[in-house]
């Protein structure tokens, strides 16, 4: 099938997207690498009257090394975080994640803004950002904000995105030397999208012992919880953990999302 | 390819070496915009929503999906199709080694194929089989099935290493 007839622009600066997303009134998109929007385009799942492409935006483009935390910006591909440094560890993680996202096609134009901004419960940065606590910085006609990744997302395909909003920049906090991390998919063929995930981070010199359960049909679920990780990874503990969700009253879902939090905490603790 | 519609515009882009310029919608997708305008049948249409494959060709040199990439966000920049890979010393010894696997019976998923094949053989010259199949899990077949492909892949990377 083919998209409706929809008109096209792809502004220069951040002000001049953030303005033709304002005049909107909801008819109008963002597309970045058009990977989750093409597919709903071409399905007729979304008609829009106009597309405002973000990739010729500046701010979006680059990555950025800071002491802290690594600064991504938002049309920045998965493909370009795939062949990223893998020499410091935080990179190496962000790399690892990117390369288990789709197929090669799909990661040299998706970008991790448009990941977060689609929301599928089931994507990849949705959990790990979460879980790495990383943070988003967001700019609209109101002005700007930063939001945690967990806050960002308010349920399934659904984010506190205002409709003249843009993601601008993903800001991940660097990993502590003594961290560990873990991440495990759960998918019937590589490269599909989750049917279960869960990503694990210890971090004690930040304070973190967190776990987060992804691929529920809403937001993900983050359990901050300083119980050892054989504990949250048993099956009562993700039962538990799933109760507030749809997939509570469903056995071989909680089955199969407390495999992928006991595959993730085996690779941070490994 | 709608040419009629309001939002028709000139597309620029360098085909295969050679400069095309022609109206588009901006829905039409760069597979239908060679397909449909350029009469460049090799990108094939299966999904129309990135799952299968056929339609892979090159932006800029990198694989992208032909049917996820609308031809007026791909101003200026150059595709590559398998029309374009006639004279590619990658590709000539990819199809040698399709033929000599057998790789391929009807050949929908081909093009596609050959495609994220010479990616793999360029960016991971070390790839053994089991990524191989990771590389090219993107790329269905429906008939022929994996085994001739995977091989096709390895024997050009093992002559390549041999050179
Ligand atoms: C075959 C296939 C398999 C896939 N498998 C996986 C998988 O295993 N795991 C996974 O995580 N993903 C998967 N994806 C999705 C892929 O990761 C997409 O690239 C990603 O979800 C969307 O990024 P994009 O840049 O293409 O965004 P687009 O498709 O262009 O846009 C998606 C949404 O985000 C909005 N948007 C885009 N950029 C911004 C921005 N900067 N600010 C605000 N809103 C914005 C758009 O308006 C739209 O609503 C798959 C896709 C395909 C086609
Ligand atoms: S037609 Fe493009 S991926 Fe199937
Ligand atoms: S050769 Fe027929 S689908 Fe692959």
């Amino acid at each position: 099938m083919k998209p409706v007839d929809f008109d096209y622009v792809k502004p220069a600066t951040l002000a001049a997207a953030v303005d033709l997303l304002a005049q909107g009134n909801g008819s109008v998109k963002a597309i970045a690498g058009a990977q989750s929007l093409g597919p709903m385009l071409n399905l007729r799942l979304v008609q829009p009257e106009l597309l405002v492409d973000v990739t010729a935006i500046p701010e979006l483009l680059g990555t950025r090394e800071e002491a802290e935390r690594i600064v991504i910006g938002a049309g920045v591909t998965h493909a370009r975080l795939e062949d990223g440094d893998t020499s410091e560890r935080t990179r190496a993680v962000l790399a690892q994640i990117a390369s288990g996202i789709a197929y090669r096609a799909v990661r040299n134009r998706g970008t991790i803004g448009g990941s977060l901004a689609h929301a599928d419960p089931a994507a990849d940065w949705l959990v790990c950002t979460t879980a790495l606590g990383a943070e988003l910085l967001l700019v609209g006609a109101a002005g700007q904000r930063i939001v945690s990744a967990a806050e960002f997302v308010v349920g399934g395909f659904e984010t506190m995105l205002a409709p003249d909003e843009l993601i601008v920049e993903v800001h991940v906090p660097r990993l502590s030397a003594g961290s560990r991390w873990g991440y495990y998919k759960v998918c019937r063929k590589r490269g599909e999208f989750a049917d279960a995930s869960a990503a694990v981070l210890v971090d004690d010199a930040r304070g973190f012992h967190r776990c987060v359960i992804g691929a529920t049909s809403g937001r993900p679920i983050v359990i901050d919880d300083s119980r050892p990780l054989s504990e949250l990874a048993g099956a009562a503990a993700v039962a538990e953990a799933l109760s507030p969700t749809a997939l509570a009253a469903d056995a071989f879902a909680i089955q199969v999302h407390a495999a992928a939090v006991r595959r993730a905490v085996t690779a941070a603790t490994a | 390819m709608s040419t009629a519609s309001p939002n028709a515009r000139l597309v620029s882009l360098t085909v295969n070496g050679r400069p095309v310029a022609r109206l588009a919608a901006p829905r039409t997708h760069l597979a239908d915009f060679l397909r449909e305008g350029e009469l460049l049948t090799g990108a094939h249409l299966g999904c129309e929503q990135g799952v299968c494959g056929a339609c892979t060709l090159l932006l800029d040199g990198e694989p992208v999906r032909g049917c996820l990439a609308y031809a007026v966000a791909c101003e200026g920049r150059a595709v590559t199709t398998i029309e374009g890979l006639d004279q590619d010393e990658i590709a000539a010894r990819l199809r040698e080694a399709f033929t000599a696997e057998h790789a391929l019976q009807c050949g929908f998923c081909t093009p596609g194929m050959l495609i994220s094949a010479r990616d793999v053989v360029e960016r991971l010259p070390d790839a053994d089989d089991a990524r191989v199949r990771v590389e090219m899990s993107g790329n269905l077949c429906r008939c022929t099935g994996y085994v001739g492909i995977v091989k096709a892949i390895r024997r050009v990377l093992e002559d390549r290493k041999a050179r």
